[in-house]
């Protein structure tokens, strides 16, 4: 357990010693888009009866925040490590697989937490935001944080250069968050397009997040709580996998 | 006797270059064990298999009798290594990074043992520097302190030594030899071979990824054919009596091997009868440079 502990002492310390960086700035980055789609958009779509389309927005925008910036975490971590060289120093110890993983990941959950909280605490100042079933808020804050840092532990193992990682991130990661319906609901969309939303596990999380919210969803958040657990698993088998095999990490 | 080391037919490829070819190793605990071999022998990689950095394409390797993939766990926490690369995390002081490394292998109360090192690493005065700006030989240190953070009995030092000023390289012997004595087992490259000459008790010479040489440091100085004769001559050529003794020319010195004392009077007088002069005369004992450059052959 100690293990464990230092090194997820070692990777909350990593982000928080540039907090600025790691968790100031998504969160400006989140109420730019706030602010303008919200400027834009209010007076001309409601997607819940009752719901202004800000307050529909902050929620999305939080989840959406929280995924990036799991991923960011772990993703940066790793491939700066094995950059600098300085990863030898978590590989000689006898850490156990899982101790490596889950440092990681729950570095990734917090960090990804600390920026969602913080795109929240914007309803403070704009639009009312209710939270109706904060447990189902927080089930899916953390299974997207966990899901979204196993990612970035498998890109950041698997990249070996900088441009890979974001190569990743950019025509992956951000795609895949943008068209979960951040932004609208996807019952505004075609059939066509509704189908394949459905595909995207990015969809289960941020839908059944924001029912935690509105107490209401496109899809049953039980059934968005499986597809993303059994996301979180499949996706946690692979990274385990990874590390015990050694794969990219010890030649 | 107990085996600190254990490698068995250890072979690895990178692509088609063969860094390690099925080799053979067996270090006894408490052994201060030289592995010493021309740039690109396969050290390093054997080194990277042993903490398990690497993995082997075929054979087997043990610490302290811990199979380095099987049991993991033991093997890495029997084992120090202090790696040739300078590397470092930016984000934290000297005492930092060694209280997280003590937390890595398990260890949380460590902090008075940590002083230790830093005392003997003669690292006070920066502990609580940031490790950006060490300098290269500081950062030398560090590297060597975080091998010994968790008292590992098997210490592997990667050329512990490059780019590390005297006074330290003597401090550094100084503490890992009372290291040796308290126990544990050490294993050091370098390509300082007075250093291994001094310090190591047994010596394996590595060309090739093979195992070219492998004994005591003792019986391979008495290997290199007895004391050296250097001689610079005017005018510079050897009568013919003295061709048997004959060992290499180095430039406008020419080397002959000596048996007995007595051999330099009759090498004088053989010198004598032809009319040469002697310009200069060196006498050298065998070193294990000479047996290095006899077995692994030159540079
Ligand atoms: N990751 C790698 N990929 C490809 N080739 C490698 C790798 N690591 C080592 N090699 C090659 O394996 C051979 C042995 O390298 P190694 O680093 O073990 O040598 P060494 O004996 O430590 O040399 P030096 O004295 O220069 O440190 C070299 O030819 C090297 O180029
Ligand atoms: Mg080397």
């Amino acid at each position: 357990m100690t293990g464990f502990r230092t090194l997820l002492y070692k990777e909350l310390l990593r982000f928080w010693k540039v907090a600025f960086q790691t968790i100031g700035a998504p969160i400006l980055t989140a109420l730019l888009y706030l602010l303008v789609f919200s400027h834009v958009l209010e007076d001309r779509v409601q997607v819940y009866p009752g719901v202004p389309y800000t307050a529909f927005l902050i929620p999305g925008l939080a989840m959406m925040s929280l995924l990036q910036n799991a991923f960011a975490n772990s993703s940066s971590s790793l491939i700066q490590s094995k950059i600098t060289g300085n990863i030898i120093f978590i590989l000689l110890p006898p850490l156990s697989h899982g101790e490596f993983y889950w440092a990681y990941v729950v570095a990734a959950v917090v960090r990804g937490l600390a920026v969602g909280f913080g795109v929240y605490c914007i309803n403070f100042v704009t639009v009312a935001l209710p939270v109706l079933h904060p447990l189902w808020a927080l089930a899916f804050a953390l299974f997207g944080g966990a899901i979204l840092g196993s990612m970035g532990l498998i890109a950041g193992i698997w990249a070996e250069k900088f441009d890979q990682l974001a190569g990743f991130q950019n025509f992956v990661i951000v795609p895949l968050t943008f068209l979960s319906g951040v932004f609208y609901s996807i019952h505004s969309l075609p059939p066509f397009w509704q189908a394949v939303s459905h595909l995207n596990p990015f969809f289960y999380m941020i839908d059944g997040f924001r029912f935690g919210f509105f107490g209401e969803s496109d899809v049953a958040p039980v059934v968005s709580l499986g597809v993303v657990v059994a996301c979180f698993a499949a996706l946690s088998l692979v990274a385990l996998q990874m590390i015990r095999s050694g794969y990219k990490l010890r030649h | 006797m107990k085996l600190a080391i254990e490698v068995r037919g250890v072979t690895k490829r990178f692509g088609t270059l063969q860094a390690l070819d099925r080799v053979d190793l067996a270090i006894a605990e408490g052994e201060f064990f030289a592995l010493l071999g021309p740039n690109g022998a396969g050290k390093t990689t054997l080194i990277s298999i042993l903490a398990g950095l690497s993995r082997a394409d075929d054979g087997e390797a043990r610490v302290m009798g811990y199979d380095v993939t099987v049991d993991y766990r033991e093997a890495r926490r029997s084992l120090g290594v202090v790696p040739q690369e300078l590397v470092f995390d930016p984000f934290f002081t000297v005492r930092e990074t060694l209280r997280i490394q003590s937390g890595y292998f398990g260890l949380r109360r460590n902090d008075a043992w940590i002083d230790e090192i830093i005392d003997n690493l003669d690292l006070g005065a920066k502990a609580d520097t940031n490790m950006r700006s060490l300098s290269g030989g500081m950062k030398r240190r560090v590297l060597v302190a975080q091998a010994l953070v968790h008292r590992p009995p098997v210490i592997i030092l990667d050329e512990p030594t490059a780019g590390v000023d005297v006074e330290l390289r003597q401090g550094l012997w100084d503490f890992v030899r009372r290291l040796n004595r308290d126990g544990h087992t050490i294993v050091l490259t370098t390509h300082y071979l007075q250093e291994a000459e001094t310090l190591c008790n047994r010596v394996a010479m590595l060309k090739q990824g093979r195992v070219v040489a492998l004994d005591t440091t003792r019986n391979l100085l008495a290997g290199v054919s007895g004391t050296h004769l250097r001689l610079r001559l005017s005018p510079d050529r050897l009568p013919h009596a003295l061709l048997p003794m004959l060992v290499r020319q180095d430039g406008a010195e020419w080397v002959l091997a000596i048996h007995r004392h007595a051999q330099i009077t009759e090498v004088l007088l053989a010198l004598r009868d032809d009319g040469i002069e002697v310009v200069e005369l060196q006498l050298q004992q065998p070193d294990l440079e000479e047996a290095f450059v006899s077995i692994v052959g030159g540079g």
